[in-house]
């Protein structure tokens, strides 16, 4: 059965997309070789595993690539359904919701802070940023509501696509996007919750230190 | 599985996405009212239902709304019985996801832009879209569709490019995918269009025609507009 061959993760350590990944594969109890990237210099196997975007996270699995980070993580879900089923099995509905609100965290939040951390502070755009920041907060934070997680009682899908960004929430505040637990409480609550999980513990990034590399990445290509 | 639930679309004619959702729906066999949206002026139909980002398609179903329309094609498929959409096997079913990804990420942001904006950019836009469609019709590999045998989810994904493309060509006097550069893709697109369930939601292109021709300076300035803002790379 195909589930058994070897896996292997392409990755970078910052890499909220490559953390998913991580945390899928530590929530299905999959044993697998981690190969941290140098986007500086891409190796042959990453150029070979992706040679259309040329990105991480990467995941190889009995001789074939998938990349996409949700497309990763729907497809360790579909390949070892057990333990912990991110997506209900059983629910077409829960299924749609779950893609939908992982979207969003892709399609708003990263695009909130890439302006964030990459637009020039004072300007009109950066400010933008940072409104829409807030407004991406929010609409998640009431979308979570009053449950403990965003598929309800059992940790899923949009967590795992939603909690490597809390390790952001420190940046957030440093470039001017506003104190997490003022704007967004509950996410806070959410998060230290999904931290108490191994599989997250292990997988997202110290705050600080994820500062720090957001400063690098800022000078190196950030506006001037 | 199925349901005598009533299904409906919120639409507009002219959206290829909104297609999607009509195709999907089609493709199962499933009867769906159609509810033609004016964008301009949204109803609260639309604004109740899709809150997030009062855009359509949203298919609504016992009286729960699904939005988002390569995630209404997977709920379609998943809901309803009938020739499945999406391959069985999980590598299948992902690299079918990360090439309909592909569209909606890497295509139609370009396409746009290379249709509406000129000089250097409009350059630089052009050679991005038809670099990415090359890489999308090395996906049919010498197949009728990109499912293989028979209409299946990545063909409704790539359906811009099978009926809105052209007219679009038309309307812009931009040519970005001709029959001798892109062979496949061109045999695909009247293969995916002659398919009787899908002919069936395909706007009438006199209508569609006119339609982007009216719209034409608007795309224009918001297109230029867009380009200028772009984030550096």
């Amino acid at each position: 059965m195909a589930a058994t061959e070897e896996v292997t993760l392409l990755d970078l350590w910052a890499s909220p997309f490559g953390q998913r990944c991580r945390i899928a594969l530590a929530e299905k109890k999959v044993e697998y070789e981690y190969i941290e990237q140098n986007l500086a210099d891409k190796s042959e196997l990453l150029l070979r595993s992706n040679p259309v975007h040329k990105k991480i996270p990467v995941l190889l699995h009995a001789g074939r690539s998938i990349c996409e980070s949700l497309l990763i993580v729907e497809y360790i879900d579909e390949t070892w359904p057990s333990p912990s089923p991110l997506l209900p099995a059983d629910d077409p509905y829960a299924r749609a919701r779950a893609r939908f609100w992982a979207r969003y965290v892709d399609d708003k939040l990263f695009d909130c802070q890439t302006r964030l951390w990459k637009l020039k502070s004072g300007e009109p755009a950066h400010e933008q940023a940072k409104e829409d920041l807030v407004q991406a907060l929010t609409t998640l934070e009431a979308e979570l509501g009053d449950r403990d997680y965003f598929g309800g009682e059992a940790f899923g899908f949009v967590d795992v696509a939603l909690v490597p960004f809390t390790a952001w929430f420190h940046t957030y505040e440093k470039f001017g996007g506003g104190v997490a637990e003022e704007l967004c409480p509950r996410l806070v609550a959410w998060a230290h919750r999904c931290k108490e999980r191994n599989s997250v513990a292990m997988a997202i990034a110290d705050p600080h230190k994820l500062y720090d590399f957001v400063l690098y990445l800022k000078q190196k290509f950030g506006a001037k | 599985m199925g349901s005598p639930e009533l299904v409906k679309v919120i639409a507009t004619f002219d959206s290829p996405f909104s297609h999607r959702a009509e195709a999907a729906l089609r493709l199962k066999g499933v009867p769906y009212e159609l509810v033609l949206e004016d964008l301009r002026n949204k109803s609260d139909l639309l604004l109740t239902h899709n809150p997030v980002h009062k855009m359509v398609p949203v298919l609504l179903h016992g009286g729960r709304a699904v939005c988002e329309s390569l995630v209404i094609v997977e709920y379609v498929d998943e809901t309803f019985q009938g020739p499945p959409l999406l391959p069985a096997d999980p590598h299948r079913r992902a690299t079918a996801r990360i090439w309909a990804r592909f569209i909606d990420d890497k295509c139609t942001k370009p396409l746009w832009l290379a249709l509406w904006t000129n000089g250097d950019a409009q350059e630089g836009f052009v050679k991005e879209i038809k670099e990415n469609l090359a890489l999308l019709e090395g996906q049919l590999n010498g197949k009728r569709f990109f499912g293989g045998d028979a209409v299946g989810y990545l063909d409704v994904a790539a359906s811009p490019f099978a009926y809105w493309l052209e007219v679009l060509e038309e309307v812009s006097g931009v040519s970005l995918a001709t029959a001798d550069e892109y062979p496949d893709l061109c045999r695909w697109a009247k293969e995916y269009t002659s398919d009787d369930k899908v002919m069936k939601c395909l706007p009438d292109r006199a209508k569609l025609l006119a339609h982007f021709t009216a719209m034409k300076d608007r795309y224009i300035t918001t297109a230029r507009s867009t380009a200028t803002n772009c984030l550096p790379a």
